[in-house]
């Protein structure tokens, strides 16, 4: 598939290994790396982005600003946005992998690069996107391209059928645990297989965003019809979709059986660090965290709901919730998910990154045990290196934020 | 293009967020400021005994994580001579080449810390001095060398008006 995608957009023949210029369909900075990049424009002698219509920046990462440093780098891109009269969503709108789907910037067979690590993402929905820095943003801003080294292609196959309390996040934490951190270097990991063609549109973003921990340039999935109708709801673009040829060429091919996995877990401090929730039961926790752009959609707040209607959350345990964007939020106000999480005990933040990434809305204390819907556990991550991370399901957090220990989930599911 | 220094060994998958952690990186764009910080978490006396040209080494995976290109930059900016480890992650290594850090890839585990090594970038080799061995690193993708020569992509944009394969 990312073969197909990379021919279609460089003119070319592309086959893994080769290096070509390609157009790109759309371009995305957050605030963690496009004032860096709006330096570089200028330093490249840019005077006009290609095309205002095919790029986006996100103010997600530090919002709202937790200081005057974040402030007037906002700044800087709002102004920088407005003079190049591309749109910038602002404060509140949510966490940049959730908004490009969300909103209609990339379909299936696109070809979308972004100056955040997570732009693997978008492979949820069948697009080849690959995470670049910021000086590459600024070229690909002024050129509407960017050069690439065709990846090889790893198959992940995952075989059976999903058991109860187990879901994407799962599936992804499980796949990091066996093929390690830096096991698809360089790689697009193809994730196919039964389980995966009866995943939602949720669940398959969640997956693809995590291929980067294993080192992968992308994470993609063919498009079912669930997603093609989702895509062609939110633009009025029309998908191109690109499916894997009966002879694809893969350089490694991995097939698991998921049909009886538990519940997974990573352990501080490295992604790939991954064992059964149930392995974890005498590990206390002081913070719960949900949100993310690997965890904070609808469908993960609606399973946490249905694990915290009723229930409170421990005494000794904060649960920080941030919904992965506006649309989710109300989406979750109009169903009655937020009242629901709110009255468990629940502190509802804007949408955006901050705890993730460590900026600010619950940065742990010295020695406390978090765990949490994100995609990184490295020590340091949430903004203080003497805290430890775990990394879990929607599904698992709120259950361990009830208990006050990591919780296998499936005791408290109907 | 020959460089001299001691080396600060590190070992496996040194993410991005050790390098420069998030919470420093969201304020400023003065990278100075950062390269105070630079692998804090992972050694908080890093910095203050790090000496011009020094080189970091490390192990598998250097650099995994985060797209932040504040990473090599607080690298270069702590006057960091160049990052030696046995492989990098994708990220990292192309916007090394992108800001003009020098990232040299080959076999570490005949370098101690705080051994002197020379490292010859034109041919691809870690002379280590203080153990009397040579290894030879893997050279940089001919495209690659192009834009770390060309002194940055931003120059190498510059240069040539877009990209300029030129292979």
């Amino acid at each position: 598939m990312a073969e197909k995608i990379i021919s279609s957009h460089s003119g070319t023949d592309a086959r893994a290994g080769d290096i070509v210029i390609a157009n790109v369909d759309f371009v995305m900075g957050q605030d963690g790396t496009s004032p860096l990049a709006i330096k570089a424009f200028r330093d490249m002698g840019g005077k006009k982005v290609f095309d205002p219509s095919k790029v986006a920046m996100v103010i997600d990462h530090g919002a709202p600003s937790p200081n005057e440093g974040t402030a007037n780098l906002h700044r800087l891109m709002r102004d920088f946005a407005k003079e190049q009269t591309f749109v910038v969503y602002d404060v509140g709108e949510g966490v940049c992998h959730q908004l490009m789907p969300e909103r209609g910037h990339v379909l299936p067979g696109d070809l979308v690069v972004g100056a955040d690590s997570h732009t693997c993402t978008y492979g949820g929905i069948g697009a080849f996107s690959t995470g670049v820095g910021s000086t590459d943003l600024a070229a690909t801003l002024i050129t509407g391209r960017t050069w690439l080294k065709v990846p090889q292609s790893m198959k992940i196959v995952l075989k059976g059928r999903l058991p109860v309390g187990t879901y994407g996040k799962d599936l992804a934490l499980y796949v990091a645990g066996k093929v390690t951190a830096s096991g698809a270097t360089y790689m697009s990991c193809e994730y196919c297989g039964e389980v995966v063609d009866r995943l939602g549109v949720d669940a398959r973003l969640t997956l693809c965003n995590m291929a980067v921990e294993m080192g992968a340039k992308a994470g993609i999935i063919a498009p079912s019809d669930e997603v093609l109708s989702w895509v062609r709801s939110r633009s009025g673009r029309t998908p191109r979709p690109v499916f894997a040829d009966e002879d694809a060429r893969y350089t490694d091919v991995r097939e698991f059986d998921v049909s009886h996995l538990a519940p997974q877990a990573a352990r501080p401090h490295q992604v790939d660090n991954v064992c059964d929730v149930q392995d974890l039961s005498s590990v206390e926790i002081q913070q719960a965290f949900i949100g993310t752009c690997t965890n904070g959609r609808l469908e993960d707040l609606r399973v946490a709901a249905s694990i915290l209607e009723g229930r409170t959350v421990c005494r000794s345990v904060r649960l920080v919730v941030a919904p992965a964007s506006r649309q989710v939020l109300l989406a979750a106000l109009h169903e009655g998910i937020l009242e629901i999480l709110l009255k468990a005990g629940a502190t509802v933040l804007p949408p955006g990154c901050g705890p993730c990434v460590g900026t600010h809305g619950g940065v742990p204390a010295d020695g406390e045990v978090v765990v949490s819907t994100a995609n990184r556990n490295f020590r340091g991550r949430m903004g203080n290196p003497a805290a430890e991370i775990y990394l879990a399901s929607p599904a698992t957090v709120a259950a361990s934020a009830v208990t006050g220990r990591i919780t296998d989930p499936r005791g408290f599911l109907g | 293009m020959l460089l001299r220094g001691k080396a600060h060994k590190f070992g496996d998958d040194v993410n991005t967020d050790y390098i420069i952690a998030g919470k420093y990186k969201f304020k400023t764009l003065d990278m100075d400021e950062l390269a105070k910080h630079v692998m804090e978490d992972l050694d908080p006396e890093f910095h203050a005994r790090l000496a011009p040209g020094d080189f970091v080494v490390a192990g598998r995976n250097f650099g995994c994580g985060s797209s932040r290109e504040q990473a090599p930059l607080a690298l270069v900016h702590a006057r960091v001579g160049a990052v030696i480890a046995s492989s990098f992650a994708r990220l990292f290594y192309r916007n090394a080449v992108n800001t003009g850090l020098p990232v040299v890839e080959c076999d570490t585990c005949l370098i101690s810390n705080g051994d002197e090594l020379q490292v010859d970038l034109d041919h691809g080799e870690v002379l280590n001095l203080t153990r009397g061995v040579t290894v030879s690193a893997a050279p940089l993708p001919p495209f690659m060398q192009r834009i770390f020569e060309d002194g940055g992509l931003a120059a190498h944009v510059r240069k040539h008006g877009g990209y300029c394969l030129g292979l």
